[in-house]
């Protein structure tokens, strides 16, 4: 009992990893006061260049930092568009959801002799106990034996929980996120915050795509990324715009994404038809929406592009 | 050193130009250190502009600044905020769920190894602040949670806190009550005994009068004069804002009232956050009467307006003219029953931007047959009814009849609204806010309309934010506390101190 209970936790964690990154991510860039629909474009391209820098390397950590940067560079676009230009930015985001995976295939082709996923990694992240796990004939360590992506997106949380609420940092990014008129006036350069938190987004939310390819599979395909990015971004509202509300929005998906592997096994006793089974994530998204999203209220000026003197 | 004799600030012959229109034509300005200095104009003369421009949110075409004799280019807030400049705006730009403590300190915050936030220490400096020159605030609280005049204080001590010498205070007084506004002319003049030079943009006379010692005039982006307000009079003021001779006193016959033919019975109105914001409320208007109903903003009066324009679902009570109710029915019923509508919003509610003048003077009455056949517009007679209208109601510019209604000026938008609810003589005209931001001239011509519409027979139910508008205008004054009717004067029972009082939520002292 205690196996299967810690088993279905270190799944969970392993399919929550990569949207609590994204999530993270999401949460930064909207207490800017920025919509961030792009984070699934972000994620596609951090998955896509964490799986080929992994494999080329050798070396899963180069993998992981690739693709932080990639998402972060293409989150630039994003901030170009719409911090400096003030696209709508649900359509800029939008726009990145069609760069990300299309700049992914197109690498793909490229550099793996025209196919459409890229080969495996050789070494994937470790897990926490490594080999001793392996070796270890405690069912216990093996079923706890967790991705180190795990306790690194812990840290990631507290460490934005911590800026945005006891920094004079966090306290610059809220006041751009709720009113950046009143941050203006008090000489706070708008446009750079805005910048900054955007561009650590798109970092955040490529080390979530570069956790599906390098802690979660070993490879990237086309579909590696298939609504990831937007999971996180429900989380982010459900999770009321905070880290730790976001991070826990994102654990209860994982648990959905992890039933469906925990129902769908072939020895399961109750059997449940697996393409009903894929749905739970999605569904669960839809109906948590529907029903906490009126009591959840985000940063004042999330989304308005911002104009000095008007 | 600092030139002691300078003068605090010096602003020569500054110009501004927003596209092709000039918003500031040469304008001068010089405020002696230690003064309290208004800067008088109307709507749009450019004197926000111009204190933008010194607290640099604008850059200037042309022209000089100099802080204490010293020129400086400001090139951005950070700039003014150097030598010390503090601007509070109209519009209070505060964080509104962050605390009195992090509002304050925001930008240049009290840290402890670098970038964690010492709020203890904050707090204190803060308090010291605000014993210090008596701007009560409660520091734990969010801004959403208290009234507008602790906002207010919230952002002088913002200044304070940044060490300002020079604070401009942008229409300070729009949204006070009369008690507030004594509190915080006492204020003003706690700063400048302890050196701190004001510069106060307004638009009102008396508080002028009551606060400043020197007053500049500025009239349509032109610099006009510079005077000693103890040496003028409000009237002479007045004249020099608008460029005539204006009446401040809203000239009117004594109201002969008839039967009630509105009346509001224990009406309760829930917001949508299901809120009661109207609760219990009863009142009457009678033929040929205006009621007033004096109260803050966020007291009810958009509810109690949504309510009898059918805008919004009502709670319990009834709403009737001449015995039809008209709770919970349609906007289209009760236009039908004859009640016009002045709304608050003149852009959001009252037209459509994007439509021609002449369209938006039909908006109610598109389908009556004069207009309409069978569907069809009667193209000539629309625009007939909008030339007569027009030229009645002194609409400018005179042509403006298939120009969008965006075109026009806040305060001949407000005449076309006016035109248009007008037009089918509503036995009651419901006037919210009939007069926001418009300047002395559209004033005295809205409240003329006003009155005439009761002249022949009709009756008025006005709400505004404005005491002085409701003194002037009403027969009867309402004053509404709290969702509540709390008392009921006759005009010329009460003064203006009394009622203050009332509206925010004091005891009154004595019954009718």
């Amino acid at each position: 009992m205690l196996i299967s209970i810690l088993l279905a936790v270190s799944i969970t964690l392993m399919y929550a990893a990569p949207l609590m990154f994204a999530g993270l991510g999401g949460v930064i860039s909207e207490n800017a006061g920025v919509v961030n629909i792009g984070i699934e474009g972000m994620m596609t391209i951090g998955a896509f260049c964490g799986a080929a820098v992994g494999y080329f390397s050798g070396n899963p950590w180069w993998g992981f930092a690739a693709g932080g940067l990639s998402g972060g560079l293409l989150a630039l676009v994003h901030a170009v568009a719409s911090i400096s230009f003030r696209a709508d930015q649900t359509i800029s985001g939008v726009a990145i959801n069609f760069i990300g995976p299309g700049l992914a295939l197109f690498l793909s082709r490229k550099l793996f002799a025209g196919s459409a996923m890229t080969k495996p990694v050789e070494h994937p992240i470790p897990t926490i106990f490594g080999s001793y796990a392996a070796k270890s004939s405690n069912l216990l360590i093996k079923a706890a034996n967790i991705e180190m992506t795990v306790p690194i997106v812990f840290i990631c949380a507290l460490v934005l929980w911590f800026v945005l609420y006891k920094t004079s940092w966090g306290l610059r990014i809220r006041s751009v996120g709720e009113n950046p008129a009143a941050a203006d006036t008090l000489g706070i350069n708008v446009y750079k915050i805005k910048y900054v938190a955007v561009f650590v987004s798109g970092v955040l939310s490529g080390f979530g795509g570069a956790t599906m390819t390098l802690a979660v599979m070993n490879y990237f395909t086309q579909s590696t990324i298939s609504g990831q990015g937007f999971i996180a971004l429900a989380a982010v509202i459900f999770g009321k715009w905070k880290p730790h509300g976001t991070m826990a929005a994102c654990l209860l998906f994982g648990f959905a994404q992890a039933l469906v592997v925990l129902l769908g096994g072939s020895n399961s006793k109750i059997q449940i038809p697996s393409s009903l089974l894929s749905m739970l994530p999605y569904v669960l998204t839809l109906v948590s929406l529907v029903l906490f999203v009126r009591h959840s209220t985000a940063p004042k000026a999330d989304g308005i592009p911002y104009v000095k003197g008007h | 050193m600092k030139n002691q004799q300078a003068d605090a600030v010096e602003m020569q012959s500054i110009y501004k130009y927003f596209d092709n229109f000039c918003a500031l034509n040469a304008v001068n300005l010089k405020v002696r250190r230690g003064s309290i200095h208004a800067l008088l104009g109307e709507n749009g003369a450019g004197k926000t502009t111009l204190m933008n421009i010194l607290y640099g949110l604008y850059r200037p075409d042309g022209g000089k600044i100099l802080i204490n004799g010293e020129p400086v280019e400001m090139k951005n807030p950070n700039v003014a905020i150097e030598h010390k400049i503090g601007m509070v705006h109209q519009h209070f730009k505060l964080v509104e769920n962050f605390t009195v403590v992090q509002n304050i300190i925001l930008g240049q915050e009290v840290v402890k190894a670098g970038c964690v936030l010492d709020l203890a220490r904050a707090r204190k400096q803060v308090m010291d602040l605000s014993k210090t020159y008596g701007l009560a605030v409660d520091p734990d609280a969010k801004i959403e949670d208290i009234s507008v005049g602790m906002q207010q204080r919230v952002e002088i001590l913002k200044a304070l806190y940044r060490g300002v010498e020079i604070l401009i205070l942008d229409e300070p007084t729009a949204v006070l009550t009369p008690q507030e506004i004594n509190e915080l002319v006492n204020i003003m003049h706690n700063l400048t005994e302890d050196g701190k030079t004001i510069i106060i943009i307004t638009h009102k006379l008396k508080e002028i009068k009551k606060s400043s010692e020197y007053c500049t005039i500025i009239r349509r982006g032109k610099y006009i004069d510079t005077v000693v307000v103890k040496s003028v009079s409000e009237q002479q003021l007045a004249s020099m804002m608008v460029g005539r001779e204006v009446s401040l006193v809203v000239a009117k016959a004594k109201a002969d009232p008839g039967d009630i033919i509105f009346r509001i019975d224990n009406l309760t109105v829930e917001d949508n956050r299901k809120i009661e914001r109207v609760k219990e409320l009863s009142l009457y208007v009678k033929r040929g009467e205006i009621v007033g109903i004096a109260g803050i903003d966020g007291n009810g009066q958009k509810e109690l307006v949504e309510a009898i324009t059918c805008l919004t679902k009502v709670k319990a009570g009834k709403i009737s003219i001449n015995g039809a109710e008209l709770q919970n029915t349609s906007p289209h019923y009760v236009v039908e029953n004859g009640i016009a509508t002045i709304h608050e919003d003149r852009q959001k509610r009252g037209l459509v931007l994007d439509f021609p003048v002449k369209y938006n003077l039909i908006l109610e009455n598109y389908n009556k047959p004069q207009f309409a056949g069978r569907s069809i517009l009667k193209e000539p007679a629309i625009h007939q009814f909008a030339e007569d209208s027009i030229r009645r109601y002194d609409i400018r510019p005179e042509d403006c009849a298939s120009e969008p209604a965006r075109a026009l000026s806040g305060g001949n938008q407000q005449k076309v609204i006016i035109a248009r609810e007008l037009s089918e003589n509503p036995e009651l005209l419901l006037a919210f806010q009939p007069t926001r931001g418009l300047d002395v001239g559209a004033i005295e011509f809205i409240h003329s309309a006003l009155i005439k519409h009761r002249d022949s027979g009709h009756s008025i139910l006005l709400i505004s934010f404005e005491l002085d508008e409701i003194m002037n205008v009403s027969d009867r004054i309402c004053v509404l506390y709290d969702g509540r009717i709390v008392a009921e004067f006759l005009q010329g029972e009460v003064d203006e101190n009394e009622i203050g009082l009332l509206m925010a939520g004091g005891e009154r002292k004595n019954g009718i």
